[in-house]
């Protein structure tokens, strides 16, 4: 018998003849789900997430790339990388970047890795959404958003459609259906890298990004 | 004592034997150092909690339904494993099963030596603490570092964490000032906490890049998806899990919950009990290995499913609430026990309340009888637990367990293992004449009488205060003469 059988074997002769109730976490968040306009909600995003250190920028869906180009060069950023064959990273043009060289992602992981650890200054990544409550941005494993890009660099740079915001965290994944299909990693982040193992002192950057950069764009025409 | 020795096959824990406890117990109770380093954090961290629950009504609810998520999980928890297994199989994961901490070991030294590793990268792993996985591997040869800043901090230290949470939280920035410059190479002495944070991810970078494998936990893994979750603030967690080729994690078998939607109140309740924050920096949900149209991640991902004694606190309906546990660490913040001798005075893996219900089944009562002792039973910890495990109800029951006669089918291994005959002769005296009202007259006559016989010394109660000697006069009797 394996180690496997002799486990299971032991639970299930333990195991209650009737599971209990499947409970319904829905009644929990529905009594406390707030009626709230998008700018509400984005507007609820940024006070968290800002309150964990991120800056976040409102932009619109025609001029996000030059308030890019603009960060980078204010942050004097002199390599950015990004998903290539993305609509996104389509929308980037090395023209308007001035000093800092457009990188897109081409090849293997284990060819760039090299790079992403010691050349790269900044990484920039589509986001799948948001989550109001914690100040939360929602990404996807993909090719607009390779896991290490939102990871390894210093600086990350992330870009969010206003209209992807959704009040919590369980109305993301109810509303999007997520248990019907994930990605290899799903990953909510809010904020940059931090750590308070020192002394309960607050430190940010202990392994990944120092810090974080939203971009939102469709904010219902609020640019700044 | 039983007269056997109940441990379980070969473990390799060193627990500490009842006398050393009590003496590491008393050395850290003198320790103002220590004393004041936990009072503060733990202020600190109980503040912080109650900061994150505004609304008690949001906190009762969701305390009630985290617990009933929990509870349905372990009532279906055979079924959830076969479901996960199939589910993470299904999305190129390999699952292994171990019972003891020996196999677990085995199966991921099988895995690095298959890929002829060097060094293994780690988050944060409280199971892989429980199995001294680094042990282990060190021993094969292969390098095991933690990344965890504070586990790092630990390591370095040549300690355990003293904390399930915040493994370096007995340490003084000073301290790790000096450690890092003593064992760092070419670092000199600065207690500067960003500077020293900005060290420690310089080494540990370079790490990541050339680590064959990365070794997470696991906080809750779903079974009707495959995935496993992770929750984490420093990104050391994604490290691990997404620049070497391999990614191993491991569990216990009573982390699985059967729907993706029972880890969102699961994982608000968590963070919030934990350290009082609305959310983690990093919330990982990871269904698998590098698929073809994915950039980057790891190449082949395993997950290892540890018994070690959970099985039986499963089999026991009142002790498998235990298995509730989410590891918040919120009893500990809360335990005046705790707060005043440090997670490392207990010995075990999980310091305080938790460790103290959870750690008896992992090593056998044998070793661990007098941990369910250590408590005043104030009922903090079963209060904040955020999945109601009742842990008061729970330390009496291992008492209980500990110190009955040793019988045919213990609940546990280890049970009997305080049993004392001549005490429980005692009590069962005791009994007897308190039940029966003439040998209680003659008693209380007679103890009246010759009060002046009463021992000066009466053990551990005469240490700190005087004597108990009965009174000149019984109750009764004053009560006859009342007019």
């Amino acid at each position: 018998m394996s180690a496997r059988d002799r486990i299971l074997a032991k639970l299930r002769a333990a195991q209650p003849a009737q599971p209990n109730a499947l409970p319904d976490p829905a009644e929990h968040y529905a009594t406390r789900a707030r009626n709230e306009s998008k700018a509400d909600r984005l507007a609820r995003f940024r006070t968290g997430i800002e309150g964990f250190h991120a800056e976040v920028h409102v932009s619109t869906a025609a001029d996000w790339p030059d308030l890019l180009a603009s960060l980078c060069a204010q942050k004097q950023i002199g390599t950015l990388m990004y998903g290539a064959d993305t609509p996104a990273g389509a929308r980037l043009h090395a023209t308007g970047f001035g000093a800092t060289a457009l990188r897109p992602w081409q090849g293997e992981f284990e060819q760039l890795k090299a790079d992403l650890f010691h050349t790269v200054d900044a990484g920039f990544t589509q986001t799948r959404g948001a989550i109001a409550e914690t100040g939360s941005l929602i990404v996807w494993a993909s090719a607009a958003a390779p896991r290490t890009l939102s990871l390894v660099p210093p600086i990350h740079f992330a870009l969010l459609d206003a209209n992807h915001i959704h009040p919590t965290f369980f109305d993301a994944l109810r509303a999007e259906n997520w248990a019907a299909g994930l990605p290899t990693n799903a990953l909510l982040i809010s904020g940059p890298s931090k750590t308070a193992d020192i002394q309960q002192t607050l430190a940010y950057g202990a392994h990944g990004p120092k810090e974080l950069v939203v971009i939102v764009i469709n904010a219902e025409g609020d640019a700044q | 004592m039983n007269g056997q020795t109940h441990t379980t096959a070969g473990q390799p824990i060193a627990i500490v034997s009842a006398q050393a406890l009590r003496e590491r117990m008393h050395a850290a109770v003198n320790d103002p150092h220590l004393r004041q380093s936990f009072r503060g954090a733990m202020d600190f961290l109980m503040a912080k909690r109650l900061a994150q629950f505004p609304d008690e009504s949001e906190l009762v609810s969701l305390r009630s339904l985290s617990e009933a998520i929990r509870q349905y999980s372990l009532s279906k928890l055979p079924d959830l494993l076969e479901q996960l297994e199939a589910n993470l199989t299904r999305n190129g994961v390999k699952v292994h099963w171990a019972e003891t901490p020996e196999e677990a070991n085995a199966i991921m030294l099988g895995i690095a030596q298959a890929h002829r590793a060097r060094l293994i990268v780690k988050g944060k792993s409280m199971v892989s603490e429980e199995i001294e996985f680094n042990h282990a591997m060190e021993a094969a040869g292969v390098g095991a570092l933690e990344s965890d800043m504070g586990e790092y901090i630990v390591q370095l230290a040549g300690e355990k964490p003293s904390h399930i949470i915040m493994p370096a939280i007995h340490q003084t920035k000073q301290q790790i000032a000096k450690l890092f410059a003593e064992k760092i190479p070419g670092v000199d002495y600065t207690d500067n906490v960003d500077a020293l944070i900005q060290i420690g991810r310089r080494v540990l970078r370079e790490k990541f890049e050339v680590a064959d494998i990365g070794l997470s936990g696991v906080n809750f893994a779903v079974a009707e998806t495959g995935t496993l979750c992770l929750v984490e603030n420093e990104g050391n967690g994604r490290m691990c899990t997404t620049v070497p080729k391999v990614h191993i994690a491991i569990t216990g078998i009573e982390k699985v919950v059967e729907k993706l939607e029972h880890v969102a109140p699961l994982y608000s309740i968590l963070t919030r009990s934990a350290t009082g924050q609305a959310v983690s920096t990093y919330f990982n949900l990871i269904s698998g290995p590098r698929r073809s149209d994915d950039r980057d991640g790891p190449e082949e991902v395993h997950l290892v499913l540890l018994d070690n004694g959970r099985s039986q606190a499963y089999a026991d309906e009142q002790l498998r609430k235990t298995l509730q546990c989410i590891r918040c660490g919120a009893c500990m913040n809360h335990c005046p026990v705790y707060t005043r001798i440090g997670g490392h005075a207990y010995g075990t893996t999980y310091p305080g309340p938790i460790g103290k219900i959870v750690s008896p089944h992992m090593m056998g009562l044998e070793q661990t009888h007098l941990l369910p002792t250590a408590s005043s039973l104030c009922g903090a910890c079963g209060e904040v637990c955020p999945v109601k495990i009742p842990i008061p109800e729970l330390l009496i029951r291992l008492r209980g367990e500990a110190n009955s006669a040793p019988h045919a089918h213990p609940a546990m291994v280890g049970q009997g293992a305080a049993y004392d005959p001549k005490i429980s002769l005692l009590w069962r005296i005791w009994a007897r004449v308190y039940g029966h009202p003439a040998a209680y007259r003659a008693f209380s006559w007679l103890a009246t009488r010759f009060r002046a016989l009463t021992p000066r010394k009466q053990g551990g109660w005469t240490v700190a205060r005087t004597p108990l000697q009965p009174a000149p006069r019984r109750l009764r009797d004053m009560l006859k003469e009342r007019p």
